[in-house]
């Protein structure tokens, strides 16, 4: 028996990933009350970038121009696969409401109507997604055309060698050229931080001194790409006063971890969400998740310990897979964490991964997780929904791919927003 | 293509423990040679073993007179090669359910080895290594010793060496070419250049362990080799202080090595039928962890960072099908039965009795060269060089925190080695003619060896091989790719719980993020 004084809510979203936040967005523009907790801290390792549909899924790994092509073609090789249970309209409409948020948290995206854009990589390979922060956009048209580039890496700043991109890229880019600056303000031998830098670009000075470090490189470069660090918060305003101080189109390159893009987003939601109307408790876990005689949910939420009791209507389970916690991978079998849920899952342990890490079949283990009904519901065994009012949303589900196809935000915009739909079935809340 | 000619008095085939021990020992008696190794020191056995110094104890039972050799060898070791050796102490122990016959049997057949064995109350031997199971029934404290095998190897290679020896790296033996019934010289192919090669000796010397088959084969000489493959796996974190040894005859699963910060424990006798198709299997490692859980409970708890293997060369002896009953002991053949007088193979033995193999080898061999010099190494210490130092744990954090120097930064965080240390590595390979590359530089120190197994660190080291100009062009790209798929060699048998969670997080960075599994160009 709660309490009368325990807050109840239409939906109880658990997760705080990229299928979380859509499905808290989507329910609180439909009029729902919504709650929603979760670990943020895999979001940090995003690059954000938006994939949608990259690759095909199943073995002919072609690469994907346009997505809303090659997902009419999933439809018709792998109809299991969760993006064939909603419709395109449903993936371009929830893809704006996202973007759309992100717009007025000072994250604007770009992107093709109907096709991928390329990036490069500090790597030198090429990405390809579908929706790219402003603050990177730059670097599409500069590949396509092969604009004369300069690329600048910075001293400290590890994993990141404008050498190594240029190096790799020239053979099919030769107007590319590397070059090596100082940190201005920052005398210090050391490593050197992405997340520091961005912090301290906030300030004009600072733009300022690093575009004049910049300058004496600039020479004939039409463009210049840099690692990422214009900035946390508002980053369009320092990405169009760096352009400006330079005179040239300036394109950010995704560094690897510890990368601030992950930063961004983060920062995004913790700040703007609560203003949408949607009640958060990030940064905690639902620790029990009890469904009552009445059907409602019971659910204990906190930090290291349960803090506050919630009850609701509905529950939406967007944990993610192993590194977000929502599914656990022991020796004897793959459980999903919460509900212990029925798992779709490769026969035994010597099944789940490849000999080759870079194997273009890909891992079977990344096809296993929750099988959901048109609803998104997971099913029991007898393939029944195991709640009328659970739903699923994100990498936990089954038959899917989402590293390999390049779908990672687009698949959790899809079943978030399919999930929503299901739960509202067109009515607007109570 | 030109072909690049050298001459030698002797060439050893093979740059494991057997190899580069020939090379030292016939360095100090004054004899010019060239060692050449397809792959990397250590790319069979000698890197893929327990890294034990046995005492012998293990084989009382099976094998008498190894058992005599690994004492004998096992002292003149922690003596003469001190750097290379951790003299943990080990005991031996047995659980309910164990052969009480063996266990009676066990300190008089020690004694009659003359290997030293003392009975031990378990409940203090519980107290001296908290990691025993607690319901032992009996234990028994022996001169076991741990033994770094990189070390030794490139310790032995540095000093012969600095007195003339001569090695090839990444040269594989494509032929023999025989000239009035004697071999002239041997055709090699270098894999970096893609160069022939051509070497004269007087004497060739088949040290290539499980590839001796091959070898020998090219030679016009057939060896029945049976390949037997063990499995090891990498703690997180060392269990116990000594090694730990199941008592009972010699089967799998019986040893837990302690290796600096980490432990190692294994293994398996799995028949493979070629030594190339050696890899660690899930089913080897269920098996041996539920074995091994009787004598160390925690083996089940453990979180293990890698698994490998490595494969025993055996010369067939008899017939039988427990390849534990094929000699441990050493096949020193001259191959005059086939009507041929400068070709030898050494190949079987184990690690610790490595010198014993190198000096009858090299005893064969100065006697056919007329050489009369005697034998040195077991008189005279093994030198440490600096090749290898970077291999012990703990080592590197400790040489960055003392020099304290903040622009010298962390390429590999987990194990803390610094760029000065990446480029000391890599200007020494370059010294000795080799190629810098992640995985030598991986081999030559603890990089990639950590909880990340290389995931990160990987792309700060070639970012930086590209700023200093060791790397070129789209080398990068398969730098990466080739070390990212060893370190997963020694990962995948060991994916559950907390490490399928770092599998993810790699993928998603090395494929979601930069696509290396798509080779997607600008043209495409």
């Amino acid at each position: 028996m709660q309490p009368n004084n325990t807050p109840s809510y239409d939906i109880m979203i658990i997760g705080a990933g990229m299928a979380g936040m859509a499905a808290a967005l989507f329910a609180a523009r439909k009029g729902l009350s919504v709650a929603q907790a979760g670990l943020t801290g895999e979001t940090l390792y995003a690059s954000g970038l938006f994939d949608l549909y990259g690759v095909a899924h199943g073995s002919s790994g072609a690469f994907i121009d346009n997505p809303w092509q090659g997902l009419q073609a999933l439809r018709q090789t792998h109809p299991d696969h969760p993006f064939c249970k909603v419709a395109p309209e449903q993936i371009h409409e929830g893809l704006a409401v996202l973007t759309g948020f992100l717009e007025t948290a000072g994250l604007s995206y770009r992107g093709y109507a109907d096709r991928n854009a390329r990036l490069i990589t500090p790597v030198g390979t090429i990405k390809r997604t579908f929706r790219v922060p402003a603050t990177m956009w730059a670097g599409a048209a500069a590949l396509e055309e092969k604009t004369p580039c300069l690329i600048v890496d910075i001293q400290g700043l590890r994993g990141f060698s404008a050498a190594q991109i240029v190096g790799t890229l020239k053979p099919s880019w030769p107007q590319l050229r590397a070059a090596t600056i100082a940190l201005p303000w920052e005398e210090r031998l050391g490593p050197k931080y992405a997340e520091l830098m961005a912090r301290t670009l906030a300030a004009e000075g600072p733009r300022s001194e690093l575009a004049d470090a910049f300058r004496p490189h600039l020479k004939t470069a039409q463009a210049v790409g840099l690692p990422a660090i214009l900035g946390i918060h508002d980053t369009d305003t320092i990405h169009r006063d760096f352009e400006r101080l330079l005179g040239v189109p300036v394109f950010e390159i995704p560094t690897m971890p510890p990368a601030i893009s992950g930063t961004r987003l983060k920062e995004a939601f913790d700040t703007h969400m609560p203003q949408q109307g949607v009640k958060t408790f990030y940064h905690h876990r639902v620790h029990t998740a009890v469904r009552q005689a009445n059907g409602q949910f019971v659910l204990e939420v906190g930090r290291s310990q349960p803090e506050e009791t919630l009850v609701a209507n509905n529950v939406l389970l967007a944990t993610g897979r192993f590194l977000g916690k929502g599914l656990e991978a022991q020796r004897e079998g793959i459980r999903e964490s919460l509900f212990d849920l029925p798992v779709s899952q490769p026969e035994n342990r010597s099944c789940w991964h490849r000999k080759t890490f870079l194997d273009p079949q890909g891992h079977a283990i990344n096809l296993a997780g929750l099988e959901v009904d048109r609803s998104f519901r997971p099913l029991n065994e007898a393939g029944r929904p195991v709640f009328d009012n659970l739903y699923a949303a994100g990498s936990i589900l089954a038959h899917q791919d989402w590293i390999r196809t390049k779908s990672g935000t687009g698949l959790a915009v899809a079943t978030a927003h399919g999930a929503v739909e299901a739960l509202t079935g067109g009515q607007a809340g109570r | 293509m030109t072909e690049t000619t050298l001459s030698t008095q002797v060439l050893i085939i093979g740059g494991g423990a057997t190899g580069t021990g020939l090379a030292r020992d016939l360095a100090l008696r004054g004899v010019a040679c060239i060692l050449v190794e397809k792959q990397d020191i250590n790319a069979g056995a000698s890197g893929g073993n327990h890294g034990l110094l046995h005492s012998g104890a293990r084989y009382i039972a099976s094998d008498p007179h190894s058992a005599r050799e690994c004492r004998e060898e096992g002292a003149l070791l922690k003596r003469l090669a001190p750097q290379c050796v951790e003299d943990t102490g080990g005991y031996f122990v047995a659980v309910p359910g164990d052969d009480e016959a063996y266990i009676a049997d066990f300190a008089e057949r020690c004694a009659a080895s003359g290997v030293a064995a003392e009975a031990v109350d378990p409940k203090d031997a519980l107290e001296q290594e908290p990691c025993l199971s607690p319901d032992a029934i009996a234990v028994f404290a022996v001169e076991d010793a741990t033994i770094d095998p990189f070390m030794l190897s490139l310790d032995n290679l540095a000093q012969a060496r600095s007195l003339g020896a001569k090695a090839l790296l990444h040269h594989k033996v494509l032929g023999f070419d025989k000239r009035k019934g004697r071999f002239e010289s041997v055709r090699l192919r270098d894999f970096h250049s893609g160069a022939d090669v051509r070497i004269h000796a007087e004497q060739i010397v088949n040290a290539s362990g499980a590839w001796a088959g091959e070898v020998a084969a090219m030679a016009g000489a057939h060896i029945d080799m049976v390949y037997s493959q063990g499995s090891l796996v990498i703690s997180q974190s060392r269990l116990g202080q000594r090694v730990i040894n199941r008592l009972r005859k010699a089967a799998d699963a019986d040893i837990l090595v302690p290796a600096g910060t980490v432990s190692i424990f294994g293994t398996t006798s799995k028949r493979i039928d070629a030594p190339d198709n050696c890899r660690p299997t899930t089913a080897e490692i269920d098996a041996m962890l539920d074995d091994g859980m009787a004598m160390v409970p925690q083996l089940s708890s453990t979180r293990y960072i890698r698994a490998y293997a490595g494969v025993r060369p055996l010369v067939r002896s008899g017939t039988g099908s427990d390849d534990r009953a094929v000699s441990r002991g050493f096949s020193l053949l001259d191959h005059e039965n086939h009507g041929l007088d400068n070709f030898i193979t050494i190949t079987g033995g184990k690690l610790t009795t490595y010198r014993l193999m190198a000096e009858k080898t090299a005893d064969l061999v100065c006697r056919r060269l007329g050489n009369t010099e005697p034998c040195r190494t077991a008189t005279d210490p093994l030198p440490a060089s600096s090749q290898a130092q970077y291999t012990e744990p703990g080592l590197t954090p400790k040489l960055w925190f003392k020099k304290n120097d903040p622009g010298d930064l962390l390429l590999c965080e987990c194990e803390m080695v610094s760029t000065s240390v990446f480029n000391e590595i890599a200007g020494s390979l370059t010294h000795n003619g080799h190629q810098p590359g992640l995985r030598e530089i991986g081999q030559r120190s603890r990089v990639g060896k950590g909880p990340c197994q290389g995931s990160f660190c990987s792309l700060r080291m070639a970012a930086h091989m590209y700023d200093q100009g060791m790397l070129k062009d789209g080398e990068g790209i398969d730098e990466l790719k080739d070390f990212l798929n060893e370190r997963w060699r020694g990962m995948q048998p060991l994916l559950w719980g907390p490490a399928v969670a770092q599998a993810e997080l790699q993928e998603a960075l090395h494929c979601g993020l930069l696509g290396l599994e798509t080779e997607e160009t600008l043209k495409t």
